[in-house]
């Protein structure tokens, strides 16, 4: 059971009789937006490192459909653990574009204030917590923070992510080994690419599938088609829904494909075959919830027009605002560690200071290595 | 008289007189009562209590939503325990022996450590991280270690260590209450050797200050843990000799009480550092620095570091590895030797 692949729209753009989750038009069309706009947003990130605007960029592109279907399917109050190639969420759960180029750039508008390379993104008002580089880490936190509001008697449902290459984590397996035996309101969603990097996930596993890992916990694991977004939402709605009856936590896989390169200092071209990447190609979530709205009479060239230059003009808007934006105030690197500054920090910081004041120190902060 | 050679068994009204193992529980007993935030969780600590006992009775008091047995999984402890704080609870995870908290590593120094300030101060991690520390007790290799210096090299961790039994109990509420996680490495050595009157209910010993725990006028030991008591004895027997030792007790390690440790230099102008953990790069090579850079004018003599060697901890002859009163008393003879 566990290796049937869930699927909802056909080729055709068609939903499966008696699957479509016959979400309302303006739902339907809002959802579209955010991927095209997720979309749009990555290659912008990508261009902007290119052009050496901004260190390094993580693209999340193809992959709009399963991150986007998944939280979706959650409440605002619910927290999400995110690996990082969910971007789409933050622009769903409403943050300002303006602030996730600021994350970009790390400037004195990035809630992480300039601390963490692009793209590890910290939203609290989201309910979007840190993310980390190092591999898996968030999947004990998040049946971590389960247990912590099943003890607290609250309902929130904890969504958390990771790719296929951080099922071979050591977090994998007890994060969901502890969200299991504490019946944890958890979603883990392993987001199968097909790549960690230049290792296939063949390299990963003997497993049949991500999914049937569930088993060994003890839990349930659906595998589900990731460039159908509204297959994703269905199968991660009803996760969510048996977490919030206290039944516990459910192993999604959604099986999609990182169409990108695995960041801005790698080139999938050395070790991936073109051909896999044009069969992919040709099952674009955007692309088929395109067809599917245009089945639903939802979608025109005109929707089409007004939804890309509404996003291209969005972000060029935040890169604007980002851009002129300064860099964090020296101090601030010693901000955050603790609460307070410890005797040692307060020395280390004025000594840095009186540096700079000086002049000569700091003075060419900003530059980039390309 | 230092607090642990209470010779009678009366306390005075108010106090009790406890073992170091039995403050820590009062520790965790106290803050729970007053704070249904805080939570206790690691391997055997439920029914069994901890396998020194450390958190006997407190399931049965607060149930087991409150004190809970995990999988036997460091990483899923330390994992499960960010989570929680994240969350806003006050989890105190207990890792059996700190010889086993490595496959925890990353969850402490990547997560635990950095999520204040990778998330610019969004996300916070207010969690105790209890273990058993150190040798003395025919431990060998992964019963004994030593490794509080791998975590005073991380920023964002704060590392206490207590030598009393009113010392655990105040710096463990303290850290309890701290807003950033904390290393509360408990030496296990004097877990039962030696009682101590320990005040009752609430008690709290601010992080980050030492204690003179001997005064004296020749010569200073800096030390920390089961050491402190080591060099009670050496300081007895150095006295005999018309050496007067000042011991300082460091307390916290992180952040550094480094004001008690200067004066104490200054004023003695000669200092040994003791500490158990391999001598290179250990806590007292950090102290051995900091002398140097901000009163070596006042030295009369070299620092001395005695310490553990740099091997793996043995088993039978821990004995020689330990540093002992006679290898610390002739690290004091090696001050005086300008």
């Amino acid at each position: 059971m566990t290796s049937e692949l869930v699927t909802i729209i056909e080729q055709d753009g068609k939903a499966q009789k008696g699957k479509d989750p016959a979400l309302p038009a303006a739902e339907l069309q809002r959802l579209y937006r955010l991927m095209v706009t997720t979309r749009v947003m990555d290659d912008r990130g990508l261009a902007m490192q290119r052009q050496g605007r901004i260190g390094f960029y993580l693209q999340s592109t193809g992959q709009e459909g399963s991150h986007l279907g998944a939280a979706y399917a959650l409440k605002a109050s619910d927290w999400l653990f995110p690996a990082y190639r969910q971007p789409g969420i933050l622009l769903l759960r409403g943050i300002d574009p303006e602030q996730i180029v600021s994350e970009w750039i790390g400037n004195d508008g990035d809630t992480s204030k300039g601390r963490q390379m692009p793209v590890h993104y910290s939203f609290r008002q989201a309910n979007f917590v840190s993310i980390s580089s190092p591999i898996g880490t968030q999947l004990s936190q998040a049946a971590g923070a389960g247990m912590a509001a099943r003890i607290r008697g609250d309902d929130t449902v904890f969504m958390t992510f990771c790719g296929d290459g951080g099922t071979s984590s050591n977090d994998f397996h007890c994060g969901l080994n502890f969200a299991a035996v504490y019946k944890a309101p958890v979603v883990f969603v392993v987001e199968n690419n097909g790549w960690a990097i230049s290792v296939p996930c063949s390299k990963q596993t003997a497993s049949e599938s991500m999914a049937i890992k569930a088993q060994a916990y003890g839990m349930p694991g659906v595998r589900v088609d990731g460039n159908d977004v509204l297959a994703v939402y269905r199968v991660c709605k009803e996760a969510v829904e048996r977490a919030r009856r206290g039944d516990g936590p459910t192993l999604v896989e959604s099986v999609t494909y990182r169409m990108a390169s695995h960041s801005s200092s790698d080139d999938a071209a050395r070790y991936r075959d073109a051909k896999e990447y044009e069969a992919w190609k040709k099952k674009d979530p955007i692309a088929r919830f395109q067809l599917y709205l245009q089945q639903k009479k939802l979608w025109t060239e005109q929707f089409e027009t007004e939804v890309v230059e509404g996003a291209k003009a969005a972000i060029q808007d935040a890169v604007k605002k980002a851009e002129a934006r300064s860099n964090p105030a020296v101090g601030t690197l010693f901000d955050d560690v603790y609460m307070n500054l410890t005797p040692q920090l307060k020395e280390q910081k004025a000594e840095l200071l009186d540096l700079v004041q000086k002049g000569g120190v700091g003075a060419d902060i900003g530059a980039f290595p390309l | 008289m230092t607090a642990t050679e209470t010779k009678t068994q009366e306390a005075r009204p108010g106090f009790k007189v406890m073992t170091l193992l039995e403050a820590i529980t009062d520790a965790m007993r106290t803050e729970m009562r007053n704070d249904d935030r805080v939570v206790v969780f690691g391997e055997d600590v439920g029914k069994k209590g901890g396998v020194f006992g450390a958190t006997l009775g407190l399931q049965d008091e607060f149930g087991e939503q409150r004190c809970f047995d995990t999988p036997l999984s460091e990483c899923g402890i330390i994992g499960a325990g960010v989570g929680m704080a994240l969350y806003g609870m006050r989890p105190i995870a207990e890792i059996q022996f700190l010889d086993f908290i490595y496959p925890a590593f990353d969850q402490i120094v990547s997560e635990a450590a950095k999520m204040r300030y990778r998330s610019g101060g969004e996300y916070t991690c207010p969690m105790v991280i209890r273990s058993p520390y150190g040798g003395g007790i025919r431990g060998g290799h992964y019963h004994s270690q030593s490794a509080e210096a791998y975590f005073c090299h991380t920023p964002g961790l704060k590392v206490v260590i207590p030598s009393t039994p009113a010392d655990a109990k105040g710096l463990l509420i303290a850290s309890i209450r701290d807003e950033d996680p904390v290393m509360f490495l408990e030496p296990k050595r004097i877990y039962r050797h030696g009682k101590g009157e320990v005040p009752l209910g609430e008690h709290v010993v601010p992080l980050g200050k030492g204690r003179i725990a001997r005064e004296g006028k020749d010569v200073t030991i800096l030390c920390y843990g089961a050491m402190v008591h080591v060099c009670e004895q050496a300081a007895e027997e150095a006295e005999k000799a018309g050496r007067s030792v000042e011991i300082v007790d460091l307390r916290t390690l992180v952040p550094l009480d480094e004001q008690i440790v200067l004066e104490s230099v200054k004023k003695t102008g000669r200092a040994v550092v003791v500490y158990e953990a391999p001598k290179t790069c250990g806590y007292g090579a950090e102290l051995s620095a900091l002398i140097a850079e901000k009163c070596i004018e006042h030295l009369e003599g070299p620092v001395v570091r005695v310490a553990g060697f740099d091997t793996p901890f043995p088993y039978t002859l821990e004995p020689l590895y330990m540093p002992d009163v006679k290898r610390v008393l002739a690290g004091i003879e090696k001050t005086f030797v300008w």
